[in-house]
Formats: structure tokens, sequence, C-alpha cells
């Protein structure tokens, strides 16, 4: 229990500027060891710039990485004892598999006698063993990620670092991968840093997920606590999809607020950090809301709009009193749905409800 | 948290950051030395006064300048009027260049484009055979031209045996024979740069100038060809800049009549009868023109970029 | 033909107009080709087939002069080609892979320079500075000036190649414990290779081919194949000049031939442009 406490990458205080361009603003972050922590955050955001800063491929403007305790700031990247999957996996075009697998281990002095082993050793943990000797354009795009991953194993680093490694599959591969590599973090136990601009990817594969948005980290947490309580707009906003409804807000206190909708219901619900009185926004998300034909609801309105997702679908409510609102509910044949233009009441239990910050 | 090293940026990181200026210096050197350095000392030379067995004296003169330029009567006391001789010179030989740079891309686009628009392997064989003469010794090459329109040569033999003509065509030592052989130096040089632009042409363009009904002509002359403009430009670049200083098409095809710069630079330096500071003189004044001709092409490629 | 009108990539006239382009570049060279055969003392009189000219080229009387000169071009351009191509291999990693570092936009210009100035002009000042300093002309002069007009040949090829590959494999081997050095020798050369043998090869070439530079520095004794060609020719075409000039002809098309084929090989072993996914 103890080992999990560790810190494995201390990110304090980083800045990275570009010229001009500020692409980290301070950035703080606490990695844990063994932990699948990911970065995630819309194109632009840093995270990216944030993993290339701990592998050594960028110099920091401003603060310090330290890696179990020691500055890396001046190392090389061939000093660092860390590896990358690379976006696009950068497979050396002009060595086979067990070339690619084996180039760290003869880099760090290893004999080739023994380093075979190991890199048989990774090539059967990602079930390789077959394509030992092929080049890596005689291999699909599922089984390059697979050398990548190999690659970047073999030499036991302490942290692994994942540049968007599941962007170039197709949406098929990429959902069994996604388990693959979460058993192969929970086998190895290396501490593995993802960087993943797809939401999806960063709920269900990790430990911990830091939020970044505008060179900034906006909120650090597991997967539940993002999604169910989220610390400002964008985080509410960019985790999944939300209500964002203006609401009078009062009687802040202990993580707690009460405030008025726009129907003049009051109700108490759970406020982020940094919550003010007056107007603000409620966040509630589109299934948390049921539709009922009651005149006591907390909201009322108009069905607008039907869209059909598939397995949901989404009715869009126009409030009485303006803004609309969308409803998720299931594509099932004993729910009743609301025709367009009928008048509909709303309601969610408000502790599934945020106030939030701007 | 605040008292830890700060290291300043200096941007995005390169693989051998810092070893720039060692990996630079062998060619900084080489050319520096053997092509900066001589081509000062030349200007130097053009200045000094010249040695009656080829060389130079240490004594700074502008004759070399002067005689280009004036003439003093025969010694030299005379009031200067222009001399004509060696502006002429230069004269047609810009005029050749020129003419030859309108033949190659009157020849040269129409061969790029056509090639350029081929598919498949055919392409690649196209492209091939156009490329094997710009590998061609250019000796070899304008060899061959002066031995083909001889006088009693292949051309001529042929035109005969025809009846075309009864007397051989006195092709040979005319200007007529050094704009040929300018052409056909440095065809290919047009055609290259212009089927890599013409490659690179996105064919939406036309489809879209015909959409809205432009005829062929239209696309090409309204759409096409400013597409383009750069490859042609830097054809007529490779075409003209050669062409200017040429030695092997003048000397071999043009005779001791149609004189241009690189024959009369290179008169200087043979022998006795050389005078090398007129010589220096000589090449200054070309590089000078080559130099204002590549400002006009610096200054419209970085127009074009914006 | 009925589709022709409807293909906008179609404009009558283009295809003759090849044609003519194609049959005027090579006529004269396929004459001469022919003309190499002709068993006959005049260059004109069409005799019989023979190899008679090729044999007088390598046992006739000016068989050693056409040897030592054949010598000379071919060892020149051995070595100016590999200098000029280590030269420019370092100096495109410079402008490629290091970053900035003062004087990097000159050098561009200093790299090209050669391309720029004016054959003629070149052989003037490389003869002055050689006079200058007192240096006598002959076979190192020629050597130094080749190695300084192949640079920028060599280096068009080789950047260019260092263009298409990405920088992320030598991030990739540095990640996997690769110094520097070790990153440039077992990654980026190996990778370079089809544009490095491009970059020699068209060197090479170049510096066989020149006759006017080496016209200027060579001095007196020191013949190259161009020199010694120009030289008989101003005499007068003889039918063995016919038959060397179509030997010359015949290597520089197996040149082409090669470098194209190397670099199909190459780019085919080490595709090195990653399709971008998303």
């Amino acid at each position: 229990m103890s080992k999990d406490n560790e810190i494995a990458v201390d990110i304090q205080n980083v800045t990275k500027m570009f010229g001009g361009f500020t692409a980290l603003k301070g950035v703080s972050l606490d990695i844990r060891d063994n932990e699948f922590f990911t970065l995630l955050g819309p194109s632009g955001c840093g995270k990216t710039t944030l993993l290339r800063l701990i592998a050594g491929f960028e110099e920091i403007s401003n603060g310090a990485i330290l890696l179990y305790g020691q500055n890396i700031a001046d190392l090389l990247p061939n000093k660092r004892p860390v590896n990358t999957v690379f976006q696009q996996y950068a497979l050396f075009p002009h060595m086979n598999v067990t070339d690619n697998v084996m180039f760290g281990l003869l880099r760090l002095g290893q004999e080739k006698s023994k380093a075979i082993n190991r890199v048989n050793e990774v090539l059967e943990l990602v079930r390789l063993s077959d394509f030992a000797d092929r080049m890596p354009s005689q291999l699909s795009g599922g089984q390059q990620q697979r050398v990548a991953l190999a690659r970047a194993l073999a030499p036991s680093p302490k942290v692994l670092l994942l540049d968007e490694p599941l962007s170039a599959l197709d949406l098929k591969l990429r959902q069994a991968v996604r388990l693959e590599l979460q058993q192969i973090q929970v086998q190895t136990g290396i501490t593995f840093i993802f960087v993943t601009h797809d939401q999806e990817e960063a709920l269900t594969m990790s430990n911990r997920i830091a939020v970044l948005e505008g060179g900034r980290v906006q909120q650090v947490g597991s997967a539940r606590e993002i999604y169910e309580a989220p610390e400002n707009k964008f985080v509410a906003d960019f985790i999944g999809e939300t209500n964002l409804i203006d609401v009078n807000v009062s009687n802040l206190e202990a993580g707690k607020g009460s405030c008025i909708l726009p129907g003049g219901e009051k109700i108490t619900c759970s406020a982020a950090r940094g919550a003010r009185s007056g107007p603000g926004h409620l966040s509630v998300r589109p299934e948390r809301i049921k539709i009922s034909a009651s005149s006591k609801s907390l909201l009322k309105g108009t069905a607008v709009r039907h869209i059909y997702l598939g397995t949901d679908l989404h009715i869009e409510v126009k409030l009485n009193t303006g803004g609309n609102v969308t409803v998720r509910m299931q594509n099932s044949t004993q729910i009743q749905i609301p025709d367009v233009g009928q008048s509909v009441g709303l309601d969610f239990d408000p502790s599934s409800a945020r106030l939030l910050v701007d | 948290m605040a008292n830890l090293p700060k290291t300043t940026s200096k941007g995005s990181a390169k693989t051998y950051d810092g070893l720039g200026i060692p990996l630079i210096l062998p060619a900084w050197i080489i050319i520096g030395f053997f092509l900066v350095i001589p081509v000062a000392m030349m200007l130097v030379y053009s200045f000094l006064t010249k040695e009656f067995r080829g060389g130079v004296i240490w004594e700074f003169s502008i004759g070399a300048y002067d005689q280009f330029f004036f003439y003093r009567g025969l010694f030299g006391d005379s009031p200067p009027t222009i001399e004509w001789t060696y502006i002429g010179i230069f004269w047609r030989s810009i005029w050749q260049a020129g003419l030859a740079t309108f033949f190659c891309l009157l020849i040269g686009f129409p061969t790029a484009w056509f090639i350029a628009t081929r598919t498949g392997p055919n392409k690649t064989i196209w492209l091939f055979l156009i490329t094997i003469p710009y590998w061609v010794n250019l000796l070899i090459r304008t060899i061959s031209m002066k031995f083909l329109i001889r006088d009693n040569g292949p051309l001529n033999e042929f035109f005969l045996s025809l009846g075309l003509i009864s007397e051989p065509l006195h092709i040979i030592n005319t200007n007529f024979a050094v704009q040929l052989g300018l052409f056909y130096s440095y065809l290919p040089f047009m055609v290259l740069p212009i089927y890599a632009a013409v490659e690179r042409y996105n064919f939406a363009l036309s489809e879209a100038a015909a959409d809205l009904y432009a005829s062929q002509t239209v696309t090409l002359t309204q759409v096409i060809l400013p597409t383009v403009k750069p490859g042609i430009i830097a054809g007529c670049i490779l075409v003209f800049v050669p062409s200017l200083g040429a030695f092997l098409a003048p000397d071999l095809l043009g005779g001791a009549k149609n004189f241009m710069i690189g024959s009369l630079i290179e008169e200087q330096f043979k022998g006795a009868a050389g005078n090398w500071p007129f010589g220096a003189a000589a090449s200054m004044i070309l590089l000078s023109l080559v130099l204002i001709v590549l400002t006009f092409y610096a200054r419209s490629q970085t127009k074009d970029q914006i | 033909m009925a589709t022709k009108s409807l293909d906008l990539r179609h404009f009558t006239g283009f295809q003759p107009l090849t044609l003519l382009c194609l049959f005027l570049l090579y006529a004269p060279l396929i004459i001469v080709m022919i003309y190499s055969f002709n068993d006959s003392n005049s260059i004109t009189r069409w005799n019989t087939i023979s190899l008679r000219w090729y044999y007088d080229l390598f046992y006739g009387v000016d068989a050693p002069k056409f040897k030592t000169a054949a010598i000379n071009s071919v060892s020149i351009a051995i070595m100016a080609a590999i200098s000029a191509t280590i030269i420019a291999t370092m100096a495109a990693t410079a402008m490629m892979r290091a970053g900035r570092f003062r004087g990097k936009s000159v050098s561009f210009a200093l790299i090209n320079l050669p391309l720029m100035v004016p054959e003629i002009v070149t052989a003037v000042a490389t003869l002055i500075f050689f006079s200058a300093i007192g240096f006598t002309t002959g076979y190192l002069t020629i050597l130094i000036a080749h190695i300084v007009f192949c640079i920028p040949f060599a280096y068009l090829p080789i950047a260019a190649r260092m263009e298409g590959i990405e920088e992320v494999y030598e991030q990739a081997a540095q990640d996997l414990y690769a110094t520097r050095f070790q990153a440039f020798r077992l990654i980026l050369l190996p990778l370079m290779a089809p544009g490095i043998m491009s970059g020699f090869l068209l060197a090479f070439i170049i510096s066989l081919d020149d006759f006017i530079i080496t016209n200027f520095v060579k001095g007196a004794g020191v013949e190259t194949l161009p020199t010694v060609i120009f030289g008989a020719v101003k005499q007068g075409i003889k039918p063995n000049i016919m038959a060397i000039s179509t030997l010359l002809l015949v290597v520089s098309v197996g040149f082409v031939a090669l470098s194209y084929f190397v670099g199909r090989i190459g780019e085919k072993a080490n595709p090195t442009t990653t399709k971008k996914g998303e």
C-alpha cells in the first residue's frame, strides 16, 4: 500500500513557451507509482507538450519535473528511464520487429544473447511472437501499435508514456486494445501516462485523469469524480454531455449550495469549489432528467425535437422560461416518448446536479 | 518548489541541437575559402594593371572597366567615346539567352504538361526519357549538334537527298547555330521545374473553371499558368542564367564572329594575348547581371508566398 | 477518342510538341551514336558498320592520351563526389536537425552559391585565386574546384530526403537510450542511404561532365576527358571522338538508371512518411 502512494512523476509549476506562445501555464501534477494516469483535453491544450517534456524532447521554460525524486530537467532523453509509445509508432522502418524491440536493450549495454530473451518475453506479452522477423511495413496498424508498445516496454522503464497510441486505429480495434493496454499495465506494474483527446478512452482506462485546457490543469480525479463532480463549466461540458441551466445561487457552504431554478423552484445541491452567490450555472446530465406529465415538475417546457441515436433518444425540450434542455432516454418500447409539440415536465434528483464556476 | 533550478528554453528541441556549427563548418570552409575569397580576389584583380605576359601588376587602375565602356583612340589620348564592342557582346549574349529562354519555354511547357498528366508506368517512361539528356555531358551534346549541322553534315545531306535544297544550308558559325545550341543545351532545365509545378497542380481548379463556363484556352491562361508560375519562373532562370555565361555553344557552334560573354572572358586568360584585369572586370559585370536577375527571382518568390 | 474533349488535362498540340521536344533532344545524340560505328576515315561518307573506331580508342595512337584523361576524370569524380557527399550530409544535418545556430540563414545561400555564380565566373575566380597564392595549377586544383561545385548538387537530394524523414525516428531512438551519435549512425544514416546515394551519383556525373572550370584550373599537362575531347574537336571532329562520345553517353544513361533504381528501392524498403491517422 505504501508503494501506491509513492510519487512517480512530480510536475512542479511547469511552464512551456514556444517563442511567444505559452503552451503550458504553471502546471503542477503528482503522478503516483503504478498508476494508469491520463492527460485528457482537446487538441492544443498542452497535453502532448507535457508528455514531451517528461520524455525530454522539449526543454522546460520554467518549473521542474522530478522522476522518483530526481530532477530530470537537464537529462537528455536517452538518460531518462522513461519510454514512449509514439502517436504514429515511429517504428524504425529499416529494422524488423526483433531489432526494433531489441534496440533499447542494446543501447543499455545488454548482450544480444540476453536481450533476445527479453524480446521474446515482451513479444509474447503483446502476442506477436509469430511476427518477430517481419518488417514494420508488413504489419497491420494494430500489430504496429503492439510492436511500438513492446519496444517501449522491453527496457522495463519506470514510466511509460503513451501519446495518443490508439488514434490511428479504427473503432473496433481501438476498443479491444483499450482492455489489452489496461491489462498490460496491471501485469507489468509500470506507471502509464496516457495522452488522449478521447474522453471515452480516458474514462474507461484510467485510475486518474487530469483534464487540461488552455495550458492549465482544470481538474484531477478519478473517472467518476470528473464525470459526477466537475469543477467547472469546461470540464462538465468536455466530459460527456451536460445541460447548463441559468440559476440564482445562494447559501453556499461546505460544498453545498441552494439555487433558484428558472421556474422559481428552489433546490439544494452540491457546488464546485469557488462557486459564488448570484447568477450561476447548474449542470445536469441529460440521462439524469426524467420526463413526466406532472405539473409539479422542477422545470416545464415543450418537446421540440427528437434525435435518434440507436440505443438512446435525445429529446430537446424548450423551457417555458427560454433556453433548451436535452433529455436522454433509453430507446425502449416500454417508455413513453413525448411527441413534438407536447408540453412536458422535467424532474431530476438534486443530488445529481452540480453548481459550477463559470 | 520555487527554489528549484530554472532552465531557459530555446523553443522546440532538435536532435542535434548545438552541433549546427561544427556540422556546417566544412561546407563554410570549402565554399568560403575556394569560392567566396576567389570571387573577392577577382574583384580586386579587376582593379589592377595588366601584365603583358598574362597576369597582373599590383597597381590600382580602373583601366579594365574604362576599356570595357570607353574608346580613347589608338594611343589612348583621344576624347573618350562609348566603346560599343564589349557592350555589343554583352547585349548579344542577353538577347541570345533571352531568345533561348523563350523557345525553351515555348516547347518546354507543353512537354512538361503532357508528361505530368500521363498516368501509371507511362509517366515514368516519359519522365525517364526527358531526364536522360539532362545527365548527358554538355560537351558531347554540343559536339553532336556541331556534327549534325555542319555544311556537309547529316542534316544537309538529308535535305539534299530529299531535294529540298540544291546546295548545303550554311548553319554552322552563325548566330542561329548558337541559338540552336543554347536551346538544345538548356531545354531539359526548363522542362523539369515546370513538370514539378504541374505535378502539384490541383486539377479540381480546372474542373472549377470549366464548371464556371471557361474554355480550355481561358483555363490555361487564367488558371493554370498563374498557378504554375513559380515553376515557369524557376525554369526560365535555369535556362537564362547559364545561357548568359555559356561558353561551349558559342565557341563550338558560333565561331569567331558570334562571340558571347563566355568566349570573351575565356580569351582574356589564354596565353600572352590575355588581359587578366579586363577578364576579371568582364566577369564581375556578368556576375552583377546574374545577381540582378536572381534578386528579381527571389523577390517574385517571396511575393508569391504571401 | 470521344472522351478526349471532356479531358481537362488535354490540350491539342501538346503531344506533338512533346514528341518534337524529345526528337530534338535525341536526334543529334542518336546520329552520333550511329556514325561512331562507321568504318570510314571520313566522318561524312558512310561505309560499313564496324567497331574500328572503338578499337582505335583503346589501341590507336591517341589511346594513351585518352586513357590518362579517363583515369584523371574518374579518380577526380570519385574523390570530389565522396568529399562533396560527406560535406553535404553534414551540412544537411546542421540545416535540418540542429535547430538554430549563428549564420544559419547565410549558410543556405552559401551552400547554393556555386549554383548561382556562372560557371565561367567561378572558373576565372578560381584561376585568379590559385595564381595569386602561388599554387601550381594541376590535378589538385581541379579536385578542389570540383569539390566546391559538387557540394550543392550533392546537397539537393540529401536535403530532400532528410526533409522526408520525420524527426520522430531519432527521438524514438534517443528515448530508447541511444546517444545522439548512435541515433545518427543507427537510424538517420540508414534511412538517408538512398538520398546520399543519389547525391553521390549526381555529384559524380557533374564532376565527370565539367569542362569550363577544369579548362581554367587544369594547368599544363593534366587533362580530363572533356578537356581532351574539346582539344581534339578544335582540330575537327574525327570518328574516334564519336566513339568516345558514345561511350560517355552510355555511362551517363547507366548512371541515370542506377540512381533511379536506387531511389525506387530505397523508397520501397524504408517508407519513412507514415500516413496521418485521425
